[in-house]
């Protein structure tokens, strides 16, 4: 498979500071990828720049296009929901669906109206008139309708309860996605999309600090619970971090020697917020 | 440019209440006056002071003296009156239309949503310019009509209970040829208007907040300063006036008719009472502006204008509130 986004030397100065600092990565089609920061780290610019909705310096195509000349094309190929709740509030679902269906060329009127019919959401209802999450549920209907190549998702779920939350990706998984797509979403909520993803990448200071499928994330990273008398043979061993729970120390390690590992204790594969947490250290400080 | 009517309809769905509704109830209001007004003078058996453009009293007058000629031509007044009432409305409806097109859905943020989707800037911007000059006229043209229509039954019944028959002067009216002559000169307003359009969607793309003040403000500070310099003796436009009418046509060309006589009766202040309107509609006179460069210097700047909303319209997601 080729990528279909593809970014070499990708940078975006804000007045004083610098949002993406000459990035370069490479995304395949047929992943899902959690793209992963902390506030301000740039994975709103980064995703603004593939959109075609900021000007940019260095490389950027996306399935080919450049976002900043060809957006208009672009986006029949390219669905995004930016933020949760962004659908304007005068507008009737019903005209909703007629709009999209009038400007999309690859939108199907019959799929969203089977999404929407198990919702709540009928045709005349006003989106001021729908909760927070019946606007994400409404978005959703609309975008999944659409037969994209790349679904981008910057934060779809803040501020959802639970259950709009996990229904939300549940759809997305069992109803959307197949090969010949691919999803990019941002989230704060990492340990809900875990599960989903198949690529990881980590945005600090607008440089992409981590890129790995899951399965490399698996193989180069390991977490030891070590018991008391073992934690200086663990220390020694250049750990990238150290907590304690409940008494035993927890080690993280980047490629070290898996058996030597196992010799001082459990060995995990490490969550992402975890993983996540050690790479970010010190971030605010 | 292919989803065109889809984009226009967007707009009409926005701002039905501004479009649609606004003209209703003011020349519904005006109708309202009128029967009270008649009733009131039925009760208190004096002369009817209604004056809707054209005193019923007058009307029946001619009527009574079988001069259908006459109250035919006043009738053509009354639907003026209905257009022009309805257009007060239709400013005030476009002038803001214009100031929130390419503001709001910034200010709250559904701009991406709309972005999500494949319309190209150029069509956002050109489905906004063309529902202010061309589908707002419209629908007040659509509405005073009908006001109108109603209006003529109304004072037809009047009429025949007091033993007049109005048919007659009715029919010497022009009803549709007034209305078609108005449809006619739709594009003569719209080009005339391209100045005012381009200036507030310019603004509307451009301000990260208040385009209203932006807008207004900056013509103003530029009459001001301008006056200031050549009182200190600087190099400035020597003309005042001239310079006010020009930025008066960045803010009020939209005002439905005020390309009359080339803007001298609208930006020159001296529209005279009693002056022929009807004169003024006529064809020739009015498509005579199309040989002016007052009309083509205009429209450019307005295009330039417009072209700067598409670019900030590209690059400008963002508002700061």
């Amino acid at each position: 498979m080729s990528a279909i986004i593809r970014a070499r030397g990708l940078s975006k100065r804000y007045a004083a500071t610098k949002a993406l600092d000459a990035v370069d990565f490479d995304i395949e089609a047929g992943r899902i990828v959690g793209l992963i920061g902390p506030n301000g780290a740039g994975k709103t610019t980064a995703l603004k720049a593939i959109l075609g909705l900021t000007d940019f310096e260095g490389e950027l195509s996306v399935l080919g296009f450049d976002p900043r000349r060809e957006r208009t094309r672009l986006m029949e190929q390219v669905c995004f929901i930016a933020d949760v709740a962004v659908l304007p509030r005068w507008l009737r679902v019903g005209e909703a669906v007629e709009f999209v269906a009038g400007v999309h060329p690859r939108f199907s009127r019959e799929k969203c109206n089977a999404f929407l019919a198990h919702t709540k959401i009928t045709p005349a209802m006003r989106v001021r008139e729908l909760s927070k999450g019946m606007i994400v549920q409404l978005h959703l209907a609309l975008v999944m309708a659409i037969d994209a190549r790349l679904l981008v998702l910057d934060e779809p779920t803040l501020g959802l309860d639970i259950l709009y939350r996990k229904s939300f990706y549940e759809s997305l998984l069992s109803d959307y996605f197949d090969e010949q797509k691919t999803i990019i979403v941002t989230t704060h909520q990492v340990e809900e999309i875990e599960y989903i993803l198949t690529d990881l990448m980590f945005i600090r200071d607008g440089r992409i600090a981590l890129a790995a499928s899951m399965d490399e994330v698996g193989e180069r990273y390991a977490e030891v619970m070590v018991n008391p008398d073992n934690v200086a043979a663990a220390r020694a061993l250049a750990p990238i971090n150290e907590r304690t729970v409940f008494g035993k120390s927890i080690f993280l390690f980047d490629g070290a020697d898996r058996a030597r590992l196992a010799q001082l204790g459990e060995l995990h594969k490490p969550s992402v917020s975890d993983l996540f947490v050690a790479t970010m250290k010190g971030t605010y400080a | 440019m292919n989803h065109l009517p889809l984009l226009l309809k967007r707009e009409y769905w926005e701002h039905r209440g501004g479009f649609l509704w606004t003209p209703v109830w003011i020349t519904a209001s005006i109708l309202i006056l009128t029967v009270l007004g008649m009733l009131a003078a039925e009760v208190f058996r004096s002369h009817v002071q209604v004056h809707a453009g054209f005193s019923l009293d007058e009307l029946r007058a001619n009527i009574g003296a079988n001069d259908m000629a006459e109250a035919g031509r006043g009738l053509d007044v009354v639907q003026l009156m209905f257009g022009g009432v309805a257009s007060i409305g239709l400013f005030f409806v476009t002038f803001f239309y214009l100031l929130g097109a390419l503001y709001d859905d910034r200010r709250d943020r559904s701009v991406l949503f709309w972005k999500s989707l494949p319309v190209s800037d150029v069509a956002t911007v050109v489905s906004k310019a063309l529902t202010a000059v061309l589908v707002i006229p419209a629908f007040a043209l659509v509405v005073s009509t009908a006001a109108y229509v109603v209006f003529l039954v109304i004072a037809t019944v009047w009429a025949g209970v007091h033993g007049l028959n109005a048919l007659p002067a009715v029919l010497a009216a022009h009803p549709l040829g007034i209305a078609l002559r108005i449809v006619a000169l739709l594009p003569v307003g719209a080009l005339w208007a391209l100045p005012a359009v381009g200036w507030l969607l310019f603004w509307s793309a451009f301000a990260r907040s208040k385009p209203f003040l932006w807008a207004v403000l900056v013509p103003l500070i530029a009459l001001v300063a301008n006056a200031w310099l050549g009182l200190m003796g600087g190099p400035h436009l020597t003309s005042t006036a001239q310079l006010a009418a020009m930025l008066g046509r960045l803010l009020f060309s939209i005002v439905p008719g005020s390309w009359i006589a080339g803007g001298k009766h609208f930006f020159g202040g001296n529209w005279a009472h009693g002056d022929d309107v009807l004169g003024h509609l006529d064809l020739g006179r009015s498509y005579a502006l199309f040989a002016t460069p007052d009309l083509w210097v205009g429209a450019v700047a307005g295009l330039a204008l417009l072209a700067a909303a598409v670019w900030y319209r590209g690059r400008r997601i963002e508002s700061s509130v």
